[in-house]
């Protein structure tokens, strides 16, 4: 299927230049990524305001905690591997733990960074950021989504994690979509099935739901951007009424989305729950595409896995 | 020496010390647990650092000038128990709370919590990351134009940690003179001699060749302190103080032993440290 994508990192570095336009206490950090997370865009405006420190990530988050603790919003971005996981201890020991107002907007998440391969594919980052307490944990499916997520992150006291993709994603909500930070979205009702996904993997499990409509399987669609604090109530109504749940990310089956929702599920209301994602292994090189396919998570290989689990 | 401390204002720190000192003692005696070793080796700086040189508001946000006064990071928060009793000093915390220290519902946390006490800048405990949070504050000082100054307390067995010449860098970088870095430079660490487990080498001319001004001092003069302390806050560059210290200064059998890095002193040996402070060694 064809379809008009756009780019949610431009969409990314153009709502960090509206913020900055009406808020001067924004300030944006890179780590020697910002044409890449698209933080330039900010750093052509406002130089001043804007601080690439270089290839230290570790630096990059206690820098951000320094500028923090002055009243400022700083804004962190670099690749999803390297803000998560080299300087995962800056984020829980000093940002985290003094519960500072640091934004930490990770690009190039999941297995869709493509072919720079798995040292680069971030498949453990939600994992990593939801463990830490006061971290909120938010992953984005298209454009308005993205832009109101940083906005919603801005407007908000405390430290967040957002994941904004490296692909280009077609818009999955309609003109009316508002950025909702306690309630999941219930993107089409369903009995036969829940599929509960968020980010890159919302079109895909749309398109999913529509092959499985044709096969007379009724899919109910729920989109769950906030990983944390995680609105527990839709999923678990979700459950009540169709028994039976699979969750979908472009991340590791542990600890991401699907560990979220079975903690929620196996204390309130215990059904099966299936896990789609990337199994406990490394990523590889290929392009975005056929990776998507090659693991599973396009519309079609998600709908006969699903046929398949159905049987 | 250009800054001099009047005899009075010397005799005054003496005392001070002397106090702090004290404090540590019982307060890692009482918690059977803590770090005396390092917490009396840098307690002259903060002495120093805090009564002579800093401004800053016991009182916190209640004060209308707090947004302009300058910032300390116990960059080596294991020392917290000199943090804490320096801050008794200044009016921050109840001299009868430092007993509470390191025990259960305590806002003096074994290493600094700034959740849990007014005028503690940041949380700190895990080392390496006091000088790249100093960066980030004296970067926001000056998008603000505030002209506080940063101070960042870091231990020698920390400079260890790569994540600190990352912070030396950007700070150089970005031309930070609103920093200074004071090395407690005891020559120690948990399992030993620095020199014998990763050798620090020239600590002076790696800072120098990171683009910062030094000074080298020692570290329980107060004159040299506080002439070195108000010398950086005229430095073109990020200043960074080298002092020379000895661990577990002014307890004679606690001075130069790693043992007493992260060891409480027992009834009989609290008695006799408190004997020898008495008896002004």
């Amino acid at each position: 299927m064809e379809r008009e994508c756009k780019s949610v990192r431009s969409a990314y570095g153009n709502t960090l230049l509206e913020l900055g336009r009406e808020n001067k206490n924004i300030v944006v950090l890179d780590a020697d990524l910002s044409c890449s997370t698209q933080t330039q865009i900010f750093a052509k405006e406002f130089p001043e305001r804007f601080f690439d420190i270089g290839i230290a990530e570790q630096d990059l988050m206690t820098t951000a905690a320094g500028l923090a603790c002055t009243g400022k919003i700083p804004f962190v971005s670099t690749f999803a591997m390297f803000a998560t996981g080299r300087a995962w201890e800056q984020i829980r020991n000093t940002i985290c733990y003094s519960n500072l107002n640091v934004k930490i907007a990770a690009t190039h998440g999941g297995i869709t960074v493509g072919e720079d391969g798995a040292s680069h594919q971030s498949l453990e980052d939600i994992s990593l950021m939801r463990s830490i307490p006061n971290m909120t944990v938010i992953v984005p499916a298209d454009e308005k989504e993205t832009k109101e997520a940083v906005k919603y992150a801005a407007n908000t006291y405390g430290p967040f994690y957002i994941r904004i993709a490296r692909t280009n994603l077609p818009d999955v909500y309609d003109t009316s979509y508002k950025f909702n930070s306690k309630k999941a979205i219930i993107m089409q009702e369903g009995k036969d099935i829940s599929l509960i996904t968020n980010g890159e993997t919302l079109v895909e499990t749309l398109d999913c739901a529509k092959i499985l409509k044709e096969k007379g399987i009724s899919a109910e669609v729920i989109s769950m951007p906030v990983v944390k604090p995680a609105d527990k109530e839709t999923v678990i109504n979700s459950a009540k009424k169709t028994q039976r749940l699979i969750t979908i990310e472009n991340h590791s089956i542990i600890g991401g989305l699907g560990s979220c929702v079975c903690e929620i599920l196996s204390e309130n209301y215990p059904v099966k729950v299936i896990r789609l994602g990337i199994n406990d292994e490394f990523g590889q090189s290929g392009n975005a595409k056929e990776l998507m396919n090659f693991y599973g998570l396009t519309g079609e290989k998600l709908a006969q896995n699903i046929m398949g689990i159905l049987k | 020496m250009v800054n001099k401390l009047s005899s009075s204002e010397l005799e005054e720190l003496k005392k001070v010390s002397l106090n702090i000192r004290k404090n540590i003692l019982k307060m890692i005696h009482s918690a059977k647990s803590g770090h005396p070793g390092g917490a009396l080796s840098c307690c002259d700086i903060l002495n120093v650092l805090f009564t002579k040189v800093m401004t800053h508001y016991s009182e916190c946000e209640k004060n209308p000038n707090y947004k302009n006064r300058d910032r300390f990071i116990l960059s080596k928060g294991h020392a917290s128990a000199a943090l804490y009793s320096v801050m008794a000093e200044c009016g921050y915390i109840k001299e009868e709370e430092l007993l509470t220290f390191r025990k259960l519902g305590s806002n003096l946390q074994g290493h600094p919590c700034c959740n849990k006490l007014k005028g503690i800048e940041i949380s700190t405990g895990s080392l390496g990351q006091g000088l790249s949070i100093g960066c980030g504050m004296a970067l926001g000082l000056r998008l603000d134009k505030i002209n506080s100054r940063v101070y960042v307390l870091l231990g020698d067995g920390e400079l260890q940690e790569g994540s600190v010449w990352e912070a030396a860098m950007n700070a150089a970088h970005h031309k930070l003179n609103n920093i200074t870095a004071i090395i407690d430079y005891n020559g120690l660490q948990i399992d030993g001699k620095t020199d014998n487990i990763k050798s620090l080498g020239d600590i002076n001319s790696k800072f120098k060749a990171f683009g910062w001004d030094t000074i080298e001092i020692d570290g329980h003069n107060y004159d040299e302190i506080y002439n070195a302390l108000i010398t950086s806050k005229t430095n073109t560059n990020p200043t960074a103080i080298i002092a020379h210290t000895v661990k577990g200064k002014g307890i004679s059998f606690m001075e130069n032993n790693p043992g007493w890095h992260g060891k409480a002193p027992n009834d009989e040996q609290l008695d006799l440290a408190l004997k020898e402070l008495v008896e002004g060694k």
